[in-house]
């Protein structure tokens, strides 16, 4: 089985800082990783460079497209890169307004993907986009509303919707909850769960919040100062961390 | 560690390994494993749990876990599910080595040929009972109806009323969420079972059901290693005992 | 006269211009960027127009200017005067006999010729412009070929109007590669951009310069279920009665009576010196 996403060696700096460094991983066909590790230990850096928004240093990122099967995304033609962008991949920014257009409406935010891959038929856009606004719990009365009269959680629905509308592969997100109450964070986490599943997408999702990545990941990352520092499968890193680092980060979190 | 001898024939198409365990085979074979934490934060303290465990089960059997509280029975669970990480020794499930698989290879060894009744349910909040019950087998690629009806009657058998079957299970009485988390576990036919007191505080009439459903898991061809503090079940179920003290660093046999 | 190098430009400027429309013509669609001039007029009076009709106009020119369709409005009548003193040139209010015509918000109704060229005042050539305004974004976009977004602005029309409510610089792809806005002219002048005329356009402000060859294909965005229309007001024109052309509305009084003449001037005279009348003529007449 050829794996959706070959990371290797992937080094990003700064200047004479280390952004990451050293990084590589498989992922398969429906496999969610976690990236865990605190603020500045370089996940959102590999992150960035995995989905092509950062050009890194060095390494290569190998995706297996569709139409031509494993190419290094990192030295593929950017016209190549937007259009995976826009069809097999997708991002979940943090902050909603980063991913989504807040001066157009809920539909027109989900249609553009649509749109974009050359959809033309405005009844079909609708149609499509009212469906996936279902998906993601969102009333149908809300399709001509704009994302500036949505409250936080939604306006994450919606962003979850507008990139998966297209049927991508892989999603990339980053810090899917951060900013959320907690029981907007489970509902989201909850639907994120089941959109994985039912769509058979692969995931790479950074965090730092461990109760995240114990529901949605299958494997996980720790980071911590631009390496990685222990790998495996998400309930065993959680359960029986090898790595200091990761001991104190498990042992770092409050219990309820 | 590819065997041969067909003795369950798996739907997984990406990962399956099982399809040729051969004849006689023990279904799960831990040899001269071992157990330690290492607690980096805490002047690096090593502290070992387990020492020359070695462990033998044959398709249909099914063998109990003995030894006082916190003589190792978990952790020897633990480190068979793959939750904890063997420090060495080999912890073959299936003709995998769990103690050194990919987290893909274990993921797919739990989905396929692994199952584990831990006592506590653990779910996503908001999902209704029936579907935590055929998950196992949604999650296996099978017809969703297929599925639910197998869900409906493992609930039924283990007398959780219908009208519960559409709620979550999260706000159930302890005992009824218990009996979901068997029914999840017996859903799809796992050949190998781990099984943490499946019939603690059950009343008499379902403690019956479940150790039918394990008779009949044994009758299939399952390798069953459980832990049961209830003496009457372990005799009636269990084809013999390992205690796990002989494993316990300082106190071997 | 003589004070002025013809046409007001210097000739290094005019060559630079130049430069820029034949890599416009070569290219159809495609902003090309120049070095715009300060003008003697302000900035949103036509000075991109107004620098490539400077630099497109030869001695033996006969010039036309409109605005909004008409040759006796103040921005048509200066900028017209202008040329006749710095370049010289003959002026006409005749579309047939004009070379070159500049224009601001219509294409002439008469069909123009391959001898002709029409030069648009432009006020923002980025029609993607409205969802994204990142320059660097949009150039990206155009050079990827990547137009979903000016659907977007379509979708968001019919969501909340029912129906494409843009009804000028309604966007256009031009030769099947750029999407362009062809100004604001009504989108009833749309099917017009395919002529046999060179089409040059000019941004002064924002510095940009683009063009249609002659017999390009130029077509009107829309969706599958919502189709491009070229809509104009439901009448004839008051005057001569043509039922072809765009018209404007015109409040007679306070009682809110009101009539409707074409926009084209010089098309709305000619029919009338020919011989056509409109409901109002004849009620005159009458």
């Amino acid at each position: 089985m050829t794996p959706l996403l070959q990371v290797k060696d992937i080094e990003k700096s700064y200047g004479a800082r280390i952004g990451c460094t050293d990084v590589s991983f498989d992922l398969y066909p429906g496999e969610v990783m976690g990236i865990v590790g605190e603020s500045g230990s370089g996940k959102s850096t590999l992150l960035n460079c995995l989905a092509g928004h950062l050009e890194p240093d060095a390494g290569q990122v190998i995706f297996d497209t569709r139409a031509d099967g494993p190419v290094d995304t990192v030295t593929m033609s950017e016209p190549e890169r937007r259009m995976l962008s826009r069809t097999d991949w997708a991002f979940v920014h943090q902050h909603a307004r980063d991913g989504l257009r807040m001066s157009v409406s809920a539909g027109g935010n989900i249609g553009e993907r649509l749109m974009a891959v050359g959809d033309r038929h405005y009844g079909d856009i609708r149609d499509k986009a009212i469906d996936w606004l279902g998906r993601v719990e969102i009333s149908e009365a809300r399709v001509d509303d704009r994302p500036t009269a949505f409250s936080g959680g939604m306006q994450q629905r919606l962003q979850i919707a507008r990139n998966l509308v297209t049927g991508p592969r892989l999603v990339f997100m980053d810090e899917p909850t951060g900013g959320l109450d907690v029981s907007v964070q489970a509902r989201l986490l909850d639907l994120l769960r089941g959109l994985v599943r039912e769509m058979g997408l692969s995931a790479i999702i950074v965090t730092h919040d461990l109760a995240v990545v114990r529901l949605l990941a299958d494997r996980l990352m720790v980071m911590k100062d631009g390496h990685v520092v222990e790998t495996g499968l998400t309930d065993q890193v959680l359960d029986d961390p090898q790595h200091a680092y990761t001991q104190l980060l498990v042992s770092s979190v409050l219990q309820v | 560690m590819i065997r041969n001898m067909p003795i369950h024939s798996c739907l997984c198409p990406a990962f399956c390994r099982f399809e040729y365990l051969e004849k006689d085979e023990a279904m799960i074979e831990l040899t001269d494993v071992s157990k330690s934490f290492t607690l980096h934060n805490q002047g690096s303290a090593v502290i070992p749990v387990m020492e020359g465990a070695s462990l033998k089960v044959d398709p249909g059997e099914c063998v109990a876990l003995t030894g006082a509280s916190g003589a190792g029975k978990s952790t020897l669970m633990r480190v068979i599910y793959g939750n904890y990480l063997a420090a060495s020794g080999t912890v073959l499930v299936g003709g995998l080595d769990v103690a050194k698989a990919q987290p893909r290879e274990i993921l797919a060894l739990r989905r396929e040929t692994l199952g584990y009744v831990s006592q506590f349910l653990r779910v996503v909040p908001r999902v209704p009972t029936l579907e935590v019950v055929a998950e196992p087998l949604l999650a296996l690629g099978r017809d969703r109806q297929v599925a639910l009806d197998k869900a409906a009657g493992l609930l039924a058998r283990l007398n959780i009323p219908e009208r519960l079957w559409s709620l979550s299970p999260t706000t159930f009485s302890g005992g009824e969420q218990q009996r979901v988390n068997i029914a999840r576990g017996f859903a799809h036919a796992y050949p190998a079972m781990l099984l943490d007191e499946p019939t603690a505080s059950l009343d008499a009439q379902n403690r019956e059901t479940v150790l039918s459903l394990i008779e009949e898991a044994k009758a299939r061809g399952a390798a069953i290693v459980g832990i049961f503090h209830d003496v009457e079940a372990r005799e009636r179920v269990c084809d013999r005992s390992v205690n796990v003290s002989e494993f316990t660093p300082g106190q071997a046999a | 006269m003589n004070e002025y190098n013809f046409a007001y430009l210097d000739e290094q400027t005019k060559r630079m211009i130049r430069r820029a429309i034949l890599k416009g013509l070569a290219v159809p669609g495609y902003q090309v960027p120049f070095a715009s001039r300060e003008m003697p007029m302000p900035y949103g009076w036509g000075t991109g127009g107004v620098q490539v009709s400077a630099a497109t106009l030869t001695p033996d020119d006969t010039f036309k200017v409109i605005d909004q369709g008409a040759d006796d409005t103040t921005n048509a009548v200066s900028i017209r005067k202008f040329f006749e003193n710095t370049a010289g040139v003959a002026t006409t209010e005749e579309t047939k006999k004009a070379t070159v015509i500049q224009t601001r918000h219509r294409i002439p109704e008469a069909k123009l010729t391959e001898d002709q060229i029409l030069v648009y005042q432009v006020p923002i050539p980025e029609p993607l412009r409205f969802l994204e305004p990142r320059e660097t974004e949009t150039r990206k976009m155009h050079s990827l070929e990547e137009y979903g977004l000016m659907h977007v602005k379509l979708y968001e029309d019919i969501s909340q109007h029912g129906a494409i409510s843009t009804s000028y610089s309604y966007p256009v792809k031009v030769s099947d590669r750029y999407v362009m806005d062809p100004s604001p002219i009504p989108k009833f002048d749309n099917p017009k951009l395919e002529m046999d005329a060179i089409q040059l356009f000019g941004a002064g402000r924002e510095q940009r310069i683009y063009a249609v060859p002659p017999h390009t294909k130029v077509v009107s965005l829309d969706f599958e279920d919502y189709p491009f229309e070229a809509s104009k007001a439901d009448h004839p024109c008051d005057l001569c009665g043509a039922e072809d052309s765009y018209l404007d509305e015109v409040i007679m009084d306070d009682a809110g009576s009101r009539m409707f003449v074409c926009s084209d001037t010089d098309y709305c005279r000619s029919r009338r010196e020919a011989g056509h009348q409109g409901p109002m003529t004849r009620e005159d007449a009458a």
